[in-house]
C-alpha cells in the first residue's frame, strides 16, 4: 500500500515553468510513438517524418508558415479569454463568423471599391462578425450564468451548419456549376501572396502586430490588470470592484474577434470564396486552444507556439501520405500533446510525494 | 455488546507547520455518557476530534480505549473500533437516495442488490429509535435535519459506539434540535456515548452530562453539567476574568462616519442572517463587533463593503448613500476593507506583489494615466508600503503567494489605510498572525484611530476587541445581543451574551 499526497507547490520560477513544458512535450511525444508502434509503424521515423514534413522542406516550411497564421491570431486571442478564464472552445464558430462576414463584404463591395479601401473593410467585418458570436456566450454567462464551455462549443455547430446553408443556398455561386461555394471574390478583394508559396502576409503581419498590441493591453493596461486579477482570482475581483459584467464582453469582443480575424485570411487569401467548413478552417479554432496553453497565455509566445503546431499540422499530412496513415492521426497528436500539457500544469502546480507503507 | 466502554486520550500534541492547535489534551468520555467540548473557534476542539476520528495523527500521546492503547491511523481504524463522526457539513451525495447514501459507506454492504437488503435494516433502525426516515428520497430533498440523521444512521449502522457530533446544532431550527437531543438521550440510554463540539451553553447544559473546555489548544476545564453554571462556564471558554487594561488614551467622539439603519441580509443559504441592525460608528472610534463565527458577522461586512446584496435598510458613508452600490464606489466613497479571507478576497496570487499593492486602487489618477498603467508611480508605491508597513520579501516582483500570511496581511492592510480613508472595515485582522505582526497591526489600527478614522473590527479575538474597541458589540444570530462601552462592567458577561444566553439592553 501506498499513499499519494498532493500539495501547493509555494514558490515557482520561470525555469521550471520553461523545463515543465519541455518535459510535457517530450512525455507526449514518447506517448504519440506508442500509438505509432500501435499501428506497426516505426515511432522514430514517424515523429522525426512529422518535424521533417513540416520545417525540414522549403515546401514543408511554407505550408507550416500559411497554417501558422490563423493559430497564431486566435491562438493569441485565446490566451486573453483563458486569462479572464473565460474557457472560450468557440474560435472555430467565430472563425466561420468572420468568414461569412468578410465574404460578404467582399462579395457585395470588392466589384465596386480599390484594393486598400476593401481589405480593411473585410478585416473589420470579420473582426466584427466573430468578435459579435463571441459575445452571445459572454452575456449568457453573465448574465444567466450559462456555462460557456458547452455554449461555445455548441455556437460552432451552428456557424458550420450556417456556412454550408449559405453556400448550398442563397450564396451558391453561379460560376460553381451547381456545386457548394460562393462566387470567387475579385481580384482586388483578395490577399496576396509571397510568390511560390500561400503565405498571405498580410494577415501574417497583422497577426504579429495583433499579438504584440494584445500583450501590452494584457500586462500594460488598466483593462488588462482587471482580467488579470479576476483570472488568478475572482472573489478578489469581486472584492476590487471590477466590473464583471464588461470585462467579459470585451474580452470575448477581442477573443472572437481575433478568430474572426483569421476567418478572413482564410477566405480572402487562400480559399478566395466561401467553401465548406471543415475545408476553411481545418480545426484551427481547437489547434489554437493548445496553442495559447502552451503559450502559457502569454500572447506573444502564441507565435512560437503557434508555428510549433502549424508544423505538426502539415507534419502529420506528410506522414498520412507517406505511411498510410489515417487522417485522424493528426488529432490524436494534437490531442495526447494537449493532455500532457495539462498535466505538466498539474504537476507545475502542485507538489506529489507517494509515501510507501500504512 | 458494545465494543467502546471507556475512550481515553492522553497528553495529545499536535500542529500545523509549527503552530501548535493542541497541547496536552486529556480527556476521558465513558459509556453511556455525553460529553460536551466547549471552546471558541479556533480552540482546537476539530482537531481534537479529528485526531479520534483518524483523520490526523497526534504528534504525540495515546488513545485508549477500555484501557487498551490503540493506533487510529485513519478514519477506517475508528471505525473498526467503534467510533463515527458527523461532519459540521454532511458527507452525502446529493443525487443519491437515503439507502443509496447509506449502503455506500456500509461494510456489510452486499454486492448484488445492495439497496434491498440495507433497506430493511434501515427501518429497523429507524424503529429502534423512533424517528422517521423515507430511505428512498434523495438526499437534496431532505432538510438539514434529515440530512443529519442519514449521517447518523451511517454511522451506528457501521458500529458507532462512540459518535462524535461537530457542530451539529448548527444548521437545525428550534424543533429539529430538541428532536435531535430526544435521539441523543435514547442512544445514550442504550449505552452509546457522544461527545459533541459546541461553543452554544445552553444546548450543553441541557444535553451533557460532562463538559470538557478548550481554550488555545488545551484543556482549561473539566466539569459535570450538574454542579456547575453558564457563567462559569463562560468565563472558563473565555479563559480569564475580561480585563479592562486599556492602552488607548480616550478621544472625544467624532463625526458620524458610518450609518447602518435596519438592514437584513441573507447569507449562502438563503435564510436571514442579519436581522434588521442598526449602529453608528463615528470618526476616532474603534467599534468592535465580537461573537462566535458564524452569527452573522461575515456577511454584515460583506453586505457594507459591496460585496453581498442588502435585501432592505441602508447604509451611508460619511452622509453618502452606499446601499449595494459596487465595491469601487464603495471605495470611492471613503470605505476600505480589510477581508475575512485574506487570500480569498485580499489578492490575487499568481500577480506580483506590485500588481497586489493597488489592487482596489488602479483605478485611481495616480496610478493610471488614460488606458495605461503608470507601472513606475506603482512599483514606488509598493515599495513604500514595503517598507512603511514593514513587509519582509526582497523584492516587490515576486509573485504575491510566495509571501507568508503575516506579510500578506501586512500588505493588504498596508494598502487598505496608506491613503488614509475615513471608515476602515478590518475583518479578523490579526487572524492567524504571530505575536510580532499582531502587535503592530494593532498599533496601526490604533494610529489610524488617533488621526481620525473611524473603524469597524470584526473579531473573535475577545482580548483584541477588549483592548482595541472604544465600543463593543456582541452578535448573536444576526442581531446584537448588547452594545456597550468598554468600560461597562457588564462585559464581564460577554460569553453569556455570545453564546445567547444574555442580552442587555442599552
Amino acid at each position: 500500500m501506498f499513499r499519494i499526497k498532493v500539495s501547493d507547490r509555494e514558490t515557482t520560477t520561470e525555469l521550471r515553468s520553461f523545463l515543465t513544458n519541455v518535459a510535457s512535450l517530450g512525455a507526449g511525444l514518447c506517448a504519440i510513438g506508442l500509438v505509432f508502434v500501435v499501428c506497426g509503424v516505426n515511432p522514430f521515423f514517424a515523429i522525426s517524418k512529422i518535424f521533417l514534413g513540416s520545417f525540414g522542406s522549403m515546401y514543408g516550411f511554407k505550408e507550416t508558415v500559411t497554417k501558422a497564421i490563423p493559430l497564431i491570431i486566435i491562438g493569441g486571442g485565446l490566451t486573453l479569454a483563458f486569462r479572464a478564464r473565460f474557457w472560450n472552445i468557440g474560435a472555430e464558430g467565430q472563425l466561420l463568423m468572420g468568414a461569412i462576414a468578410s465574404t460578404w463584404v467582399g462579395l457585395a463591395w470588392g466589384p465596386h471599391l480599390p484594393s486598400a479601401v476593401i481589405i480593411p473593410l473585410m478585416f473589420l467585418a470579420g473582426f466584427i462578425g466573430g468578435g459579435l458570436w463571441g459575445l452571445i456566450p459572454a452575456i449568457l454567462k453573465v448574465r444567466f450564468s450559462i456555462n460557456e464551455v458547452i455554449s461555445t462549443l455548441m455556437l460552432n455547430y451552428i456557424c458550420a451548419e450556417l456556412v454550408t446553408l449559405l453556400i448550398v443556398g442563397p450564396w451558391k455561386g453561379k460560376t460553381r456549376f451547381g456545386f457548394p461555394g460562393t462566387d470567387n471574390l475579385v481580384d482586388t478583394a483578395t490577399l496576396g501572396v509571397i510568390p511560390g508559396s500561400r503565405i498571405h502576409y498580410l494577415t501574417l503581419l497583422l497577426a504579429l502586430v495583433a499579438v504584440g498590441i494584445l500583450w501590452v493591453v494584457v500586462f500594460k493596461t488598466r483593462f488588462g490588470y482587471e482580467v488579470r486579477v479576476i483570472g488568478e482570482n475572482p472573489d478578489a475581483g469581486r472584492y476590487a470592484g471590477i466590473n464583471f459584467f464588461k470585462t467579459s464582453l470585451i474580452v470575448m469582443a477581442i477573443s472572437g474577434g481575433m478568430a474572426g480575424l483569421a476567418g478572413v485570411g482564410e477566405v480572402a487569401g487562400i480559399h478566395h470564396h466561401l467553401t465548406y467548413p471543415a475545408a476553411i478552417s481545418s480545426g484551427y479554432g481547437f489547434t489554437a486552444i493548445i496553442v495559447a496553453w502552451l503559450a502559457k497565455l502569454n500572447p506573444v509566445y502564441a507565435i512560437v507556439s503557434g508555428f510549433f503546431f502549424a508544423g505538426i499540422l502539415v507534419g502529420g499530412d506528410a506522414i498520412q501520405i507517406s505511411l498510410g496513415l489515417p487522417a485522424a492521426t493528426v488529432q490524436i497528436v494534437n490531442g495526447i500533446l494537449l493532455v500532457c500539457l495539462i498535466m505538466g500544469d498539474f504537476f507545475f502546480k502542485n507538489k506529489i510525494t507517494i509515501k510507501w507503507g500504512r | 455488546m458494545r465494543k467502546i466502554k471507556r475512550l481515553e486520550m492522553q497528553g495529545i500534541f499536535k500542529s500545523f507547520q509549527g503552530v501548535p492547535a493542541n497541547q496536552d489534551i486529556n480527556l476521558t468520555v465513558e459509556a453511556g455518557e455525553i460529553l460536551g467540548l466547549l471552546g471558541e473557534n479556533g480552540a482546537g476542539k476539530t482537531t481534537l476530534m479529528s485526531i479520534l476520528y483518524g483523520l490526523f495523527q497526534p504528534d504525540k500521546g495515546k488513545i485508549l480505549i477500555n484501557h487498551r492503547p490503540v493506533t487510529l491511523g485513519s478514519p477506517l481504524d475508528s471505525i473498526h473500533q467503534g467510533i463515527g463522526m458527523v461532519h459540521q457539513h454532511f458527507m452525502l451525495i446529493q443525487n443519491h437516495s437515503v439507502l443509496e447514501n447509506i449502503a455506500l459507506g456500509y461494510k456489510k454492504t452486499p454486492f448484488f442488490f445492495p439497496k434491498i437488503r440495507i433497506r430493511d435494516q434501515v427501518v429497523a433502525f429507524a424503529e429502534r429509535f423512533n424517528f422517521s426516515i423515507e430511505p428512498t428520497k434523495k438526499i437534496w430533498q431532505l432538510s438539514a435535519g434529515e440530512q443529519q440523521r442519514v449521517e447518523i444512521i451511517k454511522a451506528l449502522l457501521n458500529g458507532a459506539d462512540l459518535l462524535i457530533l461537530d457542530e451539529p446544532t448548527s444548521v437545525l431550527t428550534p424543533q429539529e434540535i430538541e428532536d435531535l437531543f430526544e435521539f441523543l438521550k435514547r442512544m445514550k440510554a442504550q449505552g452509546h456515548m457522544v461527545i459533541i463540539i459546541s461553543h452554544k451553553l445552553d444546548e450543553i447544559m441541557e444535553i451533557c452530562d460532562r463538559v470538557t473546555v478548550i481554550q488555545k489548544g488545551r484543556v482549561v476545564g473539566v466539569a459535570d453539567t450538574s454542579t456547575t453554571d453558564k457563567r462559569s462556564l463562560a468565563r472558563m471558554m473565555i479563559g480569564r476574568e475580561v480585563l479592562f487594561n486599556v492602552e488607548r488614551e480616550p478621544l472625544p467622539r467624532g463625526d458620524t462616519v458610518l450609518r447602518v439603519d435596519d438592514i437584513s441580509v441573507v447569507g449562502d443559504k438563503g435564510t436571514t442572517v442579519v436581522h434588521n441592525m442598526g449602529f453608528e460608528v463615528f470618526a476616532n472610534e474603534i467599534f468592535g463587533v465580537a461573537g462566535v463565527a458564524g452569527n452573522g458577522q461575515r456577511e454584515l461586512a460583506e453586505a457594507i463593503t459591496g460585496i453581498r446584496k442588502i435585501q432592505s435598510g441602508r447604509v451611508y458613508v460619511k452622509g453618502v448613500d452606499i446601499t449595494n452600490m459596487s465595491p469601487r464606489y464603495i471605495y470611492d466613497a471613503g470605505l476600505a476593507h480589510i477581508p475575512e479571507e485574506r487570500i480569498r478576497f485580499g489578492i490575487a496570487p499568481g500577480l506580483f506583489l506590485y500588481d497586489n499593492a493597488i489592487l482596489k486602487q488602479h483605478h485611481l489618477d495616480k496610478f493610471s494615466k488614460l488606458l495605461f498603467l503608470e507601472y513606475s508611480q506603482i512599483k514606488d508605491h509598493a515599495r513604500s508600503l514595503v517598507e512603511g508597513y514593514r513587509v519582509s520579501t526582497h523584492s516587490i516582483d515576486i509573485q504575491t503567494k510566495n509571501l507568508s500570511g503575516g506579510n500578506i496581511q501586512k500588505l493588504i492592510l498596508g494598502r487598505e489605510i496608506s491613503e488614509k480613508p475615513p471608515l476602515l472595515v478590518a475583518s479578523h485582522p490579526t487572524y492567524g498572525l504571530d505575536v510580532g505582526a499582531t502587535e503592530y497591526l494593532r498599533e496601526e489600527l490604533l494610529t489610524r484611530r488617533r488621526e481620525g478614522g473611524a473603524i469597524l473590527l470584526f473579531s473573535e479575538d475577545l482580548e483584541e476587541v477588549m483592548k482595541l474597541c472604544d465600543r463593543i458589540a456582541v452578535i448573536f444570530e444576526g442581531e446584537f445581543m448588547a452594545v456597550l462601552d468598554s468600560g461597562d462592567p457588564r462585559l464581564a458577561d460577554i460569553g453569556l451574551m455570545m453564546a445567547g444566553s444574555l442580552a442587555v439592553s442599552c
